[in-house]
């Protein structure tokens, strides 16, 4: 199938999914709104302001507004609906159609971040009134490259928690096994606290993983302030890194899922 | 040539035993035991292109499975297999797009939104264009007489309509070969013979092949002639279900209404005596002999009524499924 033919094929996907999204809207809200946790760090944060971490009342706003935004649109929930349809035994007719079911799953993921784009519009209009030093927007090609981490960060979860998402082949309750990703993705994303908060041995040791490209580098592209030194992140380096992590991750869900599927019982089904 | 051949086909699963009770979840816990289920076991046949075949067995005698194989949803542990000529196993794409599978117990539309959403899905995932697929969906959406259901989300459908909305989404890319598993399960009686009228409608415009497993009789006497029994996952016949019904009755059953009862023994010359029940009588008579036993019975007893019956195919399938073997027919 050409080119056109896939993004015709994804549009469609996308736009089905995007209605099947929307009969669950309210849900969607109370999703959006669940994800304030880095509004409750930024709280513990100004309350005890870290000297030397080079972020100002108003940087640090910005940084955990960023935060959120990026959360909301690279939450991964692939894990928990794939176990649902093999346990139910609706991944055999996906088996079974010219696609791979995993592009499924890609489209439900977009088509609701979509629905959520407008509960997080109002979130930041509403922190901007609450916090109206912080009102700063980030110059229109840092937040192309902000977009484009994001849509990165996203692929790089994705892939992640696909990867965990096949373990259903072996064991049905691979949820069980994503909370394992729940601690470092919390503590080493930047969720709950900046990389240059870290003490330098384990901020260097986080840059080795990809969770820092989860959402401390798009929250701080997005941010549009200068990218800490010490956080060891640069532009560049930042988006090499994510591209590795994809290199790395997208053949080894290819093999994890040819050795699972090659597994699979269909026993739901 | 054959569009659907399987050779010494087998499958067999491991699965862990568990005995009841605390000790049995403790060393369940600490040591699993394993145990292989052998769910097909050297299956082979052939179907030629265009057949509509039965497939009959008990519960749990290996006909899902078997259809899980040739879909290409599991893979074999052993034998050759191979349909629309390629290994399904592989799910090469020129396969995925020959076959389809109907599963009465499952669904593949989505749940909460009008099925013409799951048909738009499927045109695209099938690369079939909007003009194409609408063509298609109002062909099928009259064979099956489907119309405003379409746009209604699928929860709101009755049972049959959303089995006729599930067909659609199987069909929609005109798939060569068909693995229908029980497809009228649940349905009333009218939408069980609707289905089964658009089946073979669909088999005699498409020419399509069909492999069909159900509990209902009546769908497979009236879309199959010939069918396939297994038993513990093992083939046991392969044939038309015609001869399938002389080999398990070669006799018919004569109901006789006498101006008075007469005892068994002077009944006994004309066939055996089933039941006695007053003046009614109940023979079973080879069925070669009938024409002349009835002559017979005509011209030397009373008789006020008669009637002539075939064993209803349910109750002698029932019968052979319990057995588990075909007996051979005498040489």
């Amino acid at each position: 199938m050409h080119v056109l033919g896939r993004a015709r094929r994804h549009a469609v996907l996308w736009s089905v999914q995007f209605a099947y999204m929307a009969e669950y809207r309210a849900e969607i809200a109370l999703w959006a709104l669940s994800g304030v946790v880095p509004f409750i760090m930024l709280a513990i944060w100004q309350s005890a302001p870290l000297p030397g971490l080079g972020l100002d009342g108003p940087m640090l706003g910005r940084y955990f507004l960023s935060a959120f935004v990026v959360r909301q649109f690279t939450v991964v929930w692939v894990v928990w609906q794939f176990e649902e349809d093999t346990i139910q035994g609706r991944l055999s007719p996906y088996l079974l159609q010219p696609l791979h079911p995993l592009w499924r799953y890609v489209a439900a993921h977009q088509a609701e971040q979509a629905t959520r784009l407008p509960f997080v519009m109002l979130i930041i209009a509403t922190f901007f009134l609450l916090q109206p030093a912080a009102l700063a927007f980030p110059s229109p090609p840092r937040l192309l490259l902000g977009v484009l981490a994001v849509g990165l960060a996203f692929a790089i979860n994705f892939l992640l928690q696909s990867l965990i998402a096949c373990l259903c082949f072996w064991s049905e309750r691979a949820t069980a096994l994503e909370r394992l990703l729940m601690i470092p993705t919390l503590f080493l994303s930047g969720l709950v606290a900046p990389l240059q908060a870290f003490p330098p041995g384990l901020a260097r040791l986080a840059l080795k993983t990809p969770f820092p490209y989860l959402i401390a580098f798009p929250a701080q592209l997005l941010s549009g302030d200068p990218l800490p030194v010490e956080g060891g992140f640069t532009v560049v380096g930042g988006f090499l890194a994510m591209a590795l992590w994809i290199a790395v991750l997208l053949p080894l869900l290819s093999l994890l899922w040819r050795a699972g599927v090659r597994r699979y019982g269909a026993m739901g089904a | 040539m054959a569009i659907v051949t399987a050779q010494g086909l087998r499958k067999s699963f491991r699965v862990a035993a568990k005995d009841p009770g605390l000790a049995g979840t403790l060393r369940h816990l600490l040591r699993r035991r394993w145990q292989d289920v052998e769910a097909v076991r050297q299956v082979s046949f052939q179907i030629e292109p265009g057949e509509v075949v039965g497939f009959l067995g008990g519960n749990g005698a290996g006909k899902t499975t078997t259809l899980k194989l040739l879909s290409g949803l599991i893979h074999p542990t052993g034998g050759v297999l191979e349909v629309a000529g390629c290994q399904p196993w592989r799910r090469q794409r020129r396969f995925l797009e020959a076959i389809t599978l109907v599963m009465g117990q499952k669904q593949q539309l989505i749940w909460d939104l009008p099925p013409l959403d799951s048909l738009r899905v499927n045109a695209a995932v099938y690369g079939i264009d909007d003009s194409e697929a609408r063509r298609r969906i109002a062909e099928l959406a009259d064979m099956l007489e489907l119309g405003e259901e379409l746009t209604r989300p699928v929860r709101k459908l009755s049972l049959g309509q959303r089995m006729k909305a599930e067909l659609m989404a199987a069909l929609l890319h005109r798939p060569r070969v068909l693995f229908l598993d029980e497809p009228t399960l649940g349905l009333d009686v009218n939408a069980q013979a609707r289905v089964r009228r658009f089946l073979a409608d669909y088999n005699q415009r498409t020419g399509a092949t069909v492999l069909l497993t159900s509990h209902y009789m009546a769908d497979i006497t009236a879309l199959c002639p010939r069918v396939l029994l297994i038993h513990q996952g093992a083939l046991f016949y392969d044939g038309g279900l015609d001869t399938l019904r002389e080999r398990l009755a070669p006799w018919r059953q004569v109901r006789l209404e006498l101006a008075e009862p007469v005892p068994a023994e002077r009944l006994a010359p004309y066939g055996e005596v089933e039941r006695l029940d007053g003046a009614a009588a109940w023979l079973l008579i080879g069925r070669d002999r009938v024409p002349a036993c009835l002559n017979r019975l005509l011209a030397d007893l009373p008789v006020l009524d008669l009637e002539v019956n075939e064993p209803p195919i349910e109750e002698l399938i029932g019968r052979l499924f319990q057995q588990g073997f075909l007996e051979e027919p005498p040489a």
